[in-house]
């Protein structure tokens, strides 16, 4: 399979009155064609960032890319000027919001709001183009839709307004879609409805998705790979399989083993400690280390280099050097895919 | 855990109702006729999605909600008689709340030792400033802070932190019962875990009830004794927690349960899932009958004309659901 | 990705580290409370801050302009009616009024044989320009502060008092402010007028009756929107009186609105005074306001254009100032506009 979207070495910062904070530092990611990919992270971590440097959507003054590539379609997205990108966002590459309430424009029917991209990317006249907003709306599970196209955003419910706002992002049939943090903001019934919508359209249109969430339960619902990251930087690659059921660093051995396990029975969650690091002053070394239970001297002085472990997955973490001691992984993980 | 019989119901929770007046004429009934009770030392989870009324019932019982209709007591006085001003005051020195927005539940103009020492302050817990000091250092390191966070400001902290600090100003007054609203919602996965550490350490160190309330099922399940499940200002199931999970008698707990996103990849990919079909229904004009109806697979003619009432089908497991009542089970062909 | 090479790092150094606690929970950088963290970002704007400069000279020499020159506001002298103005040292520089030259291009001090230089000129009775302008100016900034300073605090307390309390309080407060905000406020100060002489203290009360309305109902809008705020509940559960939570909640988290506000509502004040002045129902001769003086330099414009001139530019340079640094101050500390 090959690559559809590549990210080379990206270093992205914010330049505040507090001085410069580095928020992503140094990225690297392959998106397959057809597949999803999860970036799981918490506040902080630096996915979103990510994700809004593809489409080149973040505030002009204070964010800059320092460096890096974005290859797309044979361009490199850290090069276009805004009419370019204009181009290409909405209809190669897509994206689709926390939040359906604010996503979507009050004074506009939902109807318009699909036509804009329809109108601009594919030059549709108005009636096709209203037919084609009718053919979205009942694609994404919007009952009677040739009366609900004229109607408003405050006509609809939570879960309804996130589905216009996949009908929106697919319009134009992109290539890649990034959906950041598509239904965090959901009733749990109403996310596994919008999840099963994703995965159903993936199958029909073969667009490959980028993933941005906190819920690892969503990530193995949904995801096929899965990068960690942490600080700003990436600190574990691999195939969803690979990282739920045999994770080789301690940050997502902590994340594993801080969440509930609705079928097993935990007397106590293995919280970590402390908080994620400031960013304005970024750690040295690798920057899990202040918070990490197998920190050794070398992790605070020097960032580890990545170990491939396979095909697929890649690790940065100064255990897997040969000189370190061995440890193993907390038990949940080791108990890990017993399942119901 | 002692036996059912001997134990001490510190909140009894009887038919409440709390409606508010929408617009002109609309009424929205947020919570309709809910009864549970919380027993002294245990941590009864308060599960739903939104609207489900679950946040109105904390805040209804703590007072910060007059009732409409229905009573709430604690340790058998009602909460909400008449009383007088001392009165009120030993009711707030026993119940106390934790709240789930970290960013809009600390005033941003107050220094953290004057927000945690509020409570102090109010009922005149420490003679000396000297005293004062004392306590809110001892309530800082309890949660897991620093005596330095005393003199900065909320807008310093982390959520994370900043939900600690909330901790505190609860825990300064010494409560016997804390309600806790969506705590850890709006926190990071990681953070979340420190935080139920933090409140299941001070349950075990000073023998506090607590009422958690939330939205995600893991977790609730995994710091309560029993849990109630509401829908749409009903109470429709309370079990222990694990017989909740091990046996779901009412459909929506049933579908909540399948629907949440499980942490193991061959788990999600090999599971049956129960997707309920279109949205929740508005508290201002609920369906008749049973409100789950309009969304439940299994509904029949009788659950849109008699409402549930919610009935002990197996030992310390209710449910509200004609599906278990001898009067009506026979209508469903299951 | 950094490469390191592999002789830099010792077998030792996978020995564990000694990680410092208390570094977990650390909280970095100074402590920034909210005042300070506005006035640095108010600094930062050059036109405020140029404005709060203008408006503290103007402050200044209404303070001590009257003691410069040794005439008083009322002293007459027909030899010196329509007297140009004239500074000795600026005379020279044609395209500044200062050259004691009238219309026609006659030097009037040497025609009239006066030695004293009038800095602002003289009106047509002769009284000195200099020291009522000043005059005026300092009883114009007094009637507008103490106007603001009332606005601000019936204002205040009529909308915190209407919002904390809401339900019937709020419905009939509100009511009230719809009826006294309908009735045009001329007709008001011209009844005042009417009842009262006109002069300072009925003018004052003319501005503030009217002026509370705006402040009411921000403050109205401010409380209502912090009432159910949770750290509000938070201390509604611990037992907070009202009195404490509108002193120690509601108040400090008001400061700014308040503070802008009134920032503004200061040139209103003065704008408004002029305005009554002008229209004869200000103040009256031989006192003197800005108003006053622009009134009575608007009747000799075509003829002698600077007695209008002084009092103009300076109740405009006072206007546009309280504008652009009440603007600096809400960029500064509206908590909204905050990144």
């Amino acid at each position: 399979m090959e690559n559809i979207l590549e990210i080379k070495d990206l270093h992205v910062s914010f330049d505040t009155y507090g001085g410069e904070v580095q928020a992503v530092r140094g990225v690297n990611l392959e998106l397959k064609k057809g597949e999803t990919l999860a970036i799981v992270g918490e506040s902080g971590s630096g996915k979103s960032v990510t994700s809004k440097t593809i489409m080149r959507l973040l505030p002009k003054p204070a964010a800059r890319i320092k460096s890096g590539e974005i290859w797309f379609n044979g361009k490199d997205l850290t090069k276009l000027s805004e009419k370019e990108m204009q181009k290409i966002r909405g209809s190669e590459i897509s994206m689709i919001f926390q939040d359906p309430m604010t996503s979507l424009n009050p004074t506009m029917s939902i109807g318009k709001q699909i036509m804009e991209g329809l109108r601009k990317h594919q030059k549709l006249g108005k009636q096709e183009a209203l037919q084609r907003a009718i053919e979205l709306l009942d694609l994404v599970g919007i009952p009677n839709p040739e009366a609900r196209v004229k109607q408003y955003p405050h006509q609809f419910s939570g879960g309804m307004r996130q589905r216009v706002v996949i009908a929106i992002a697919l319009a134009c049939n992109p290539k890649v879609l990034i959906a950041d943090e598509p239904t965090t903001a959901l009733d749990v019934t109403i996310q596994a409805q919008i999840l099963d919508l994703m995965k159903d359209l993936q199958n029909k249109m073969q667009t490959s998705i980028i993933l941005i969430t906190h819920d690892l339960g969503v990530v193995a619902n949904m995801a096929q790979r899965v990068a960690v990251m942490y600080g700003g930087k990436i600190v574990e690659t691999g195939t969803v399989d690979e990282i739920f059921y045999r994770p080789k660093h301690p940050y997502t051995w902590g994340l594993l083993s801080s969440m509930p396990r609705l079928h097993s029975k935990t007397d106590e969650l293995l919280a970590i400690p402390g908080t994620p690091p400031d960013l304005s002053n970024p750690p040295k070394g690798c920057p899990f280390a202040p918070r990490c239970p197998h920190a050794m001297k070398v992790c605070v002085e020097y960032m580890p280099d990545y170990t491939t472990l396979s095909e697929t997955q890649k690790t940065a973490c100064w255990l897997l050097d040969e000189r370190a001691p061995k440890v193993e992984p907390p038990e949940i993980i080791a108990v890990g895919g017993a399942g119901k | 855990m002692t036996e059912t019989a001997e134990r001490e119901k510190l909140i009894e929770v009887k038919n409440l109702k709390k409606y508010f007046k929408v617009g002109k004429k609309a009424i929205l009934k947020a919570v309709d006729d809910v009864s549970f009770h919380i027993y002294r030392g245990e941590t009864f989870g308060l599960v739903g999605e939104s609207g489900c009324g679950k946040s109105t019932t904390g805040r209804t019982i703590i007072r910060l909600y007059e009732a409409t209709d229905g009573e709430v007591l604690f340790e058998g006085k009602n909460v909400h008689a008449k009383m007088s001003r001392k009165e009120l005051k030993e009711f707030n020195k026993k119940m106390q709340m934790i709240f789930q927005d970290p960013y809009a539940s600390l005033n941003p103009r107050m220094t953290v030792k004057d927000i945690i020492a509020e409570g102090i302050d109010i009922h005149g817990l420490a003679k000396s400033k000297k005293e004062r000091d004392e306590k809110v250092y001892e309530l800082l390191e309890t949660v897991g802070l620093n005596k330095e966070h005393a003199n900065r400001f909320p807008h310093e902290f982390s959520g994370g932190q900043r939900q600690r600090i909330g901790i505190a100003r609860a825990l300064a007054v010494d409560p016997d019962f804390i309600i806790a609203d969506e705590p850890i919602s709006a926190l990071d996965v990681s953070i979340q875990a420190q935080v139920v550490n933090l409140l299941q350490k001070l349950q075990k160190e000073r023998g506090l009830t607590y009422l958690f309330i939330a939205h995600d099922l893991s977790m609730v399940k995994h710091i309560s004794d029993r849990v109630g499940v509401m829908y749409l200002g009903n109470m429709v199931e309370v079990a222990a927690s694990d017989e909740l999970y091990d046996n779901p008698l009412h459909p929506y707990t049933e579908a909540l349960l399948s629907a949440i996103p499980v942490p193991d990849p061959n788990y999600e990919r090999s599971r049956e899932r129960i997707i309920l079909k279109g949205d929740v229904p508005s508290p201002v004009n609920p369906p008749s009958g049973c409100r789950f109806r309009t969304r439940c697979p299994l509904a029949t003619d009788i659950c849109a004309q008699v409402a549930p009432k919610l009935r002990e089908a197996r030992e310390g497991h209710w449910v509200a659901c004609h599906l278990y009542d001898d009067e009506y089970k026979h209508a469903f062909n299951k | 990705m950094m490469a390191v090479s592999k002789n830099e790092i010792t077998q030792d150094m996978f020995q564990p580290a000694v990680i410092d606690k208390s570094l977990q929970e650390q909280v970095s950088g100074p402590s920034i409370g909210f005042w300070s963290d506005g006035f640095r970002r108010l600094r930062k704007n050059k036109a405020a801050m140029v404005s709060a400069f203008i408006i503290l000279l103007i402050v200044i020499m209404a303070l001590v302009g009257p003691h410069m020159s040794k005439y008083g506001i009322d002293d007459q002298d027909l030899k010196r009616s329509n007297l140009p103005p004239r500074i000795s040292a600026l005379a020279n520089i044609h395209w500044l009024p200062f050259d004691g030259k009238n219309e026609q291009g006659v030097d009037v001090y040497k025609e009239r044989g006066i030695k004293q230089d009038l800095w602002f000129g003289a009106d047509k009775l002769g009284r000195d320009l200099w020291t009522r302008v000043w005059k005026g100016t300092q009883i114009s900034l007094f009637i507008a502060v103490v106007a603001a300073a009332a606005d601000l605090i019936i204002g205040v307390a009529y909308g915190g008092i209407s919002a904390y309390f809401g339900g019937q309080v709020d419905n009939i407060m509100q009511r009230i402010l719809e009826v006294l905000n309908g009735i045009p406020n001329l007709v008001i100060i011209i009844l005042l007028i009417i009842v009262m002489q006109p002069g300072i203290p009925a003018i004052i009360l003319a501005i503030a009756m009217t002026g509370w309305i705006g402040m009411a109902r921000i403050i109205r809008g401010e409380v209502l929107k912090l009432k159910n705020l949770e750290f509000v509940l938070a201390a509604r559960t611990l037992g907070a009186s009202d009195s404490r939570i509108i002193s120690k909640h509601m108040v400090p988290n008001t400061m700014s609105m308040i503070i802008i506000h009134t920032m503004f509502s200061v040139p209103g004040a003065i704008f408004f005074e002029a305005f009554l002045s002008f229209i004869g129902l200000g103040l009256q001769p031989p006192k003197a306001s800005l108003g006053v003086l622009i009134n009575e330099g608007y009747k000799m414009l075509s003829l002698h254009p600077y007695q209008a001139l002084f009092p103009g530019v300076i109740i405009s340079l006072l206007l546009i100032c309280f504008n652009i640094f009440g603007d600096g101050l809400r960029d500064a500390f509206d908590p909204k506009l905050r990144q």
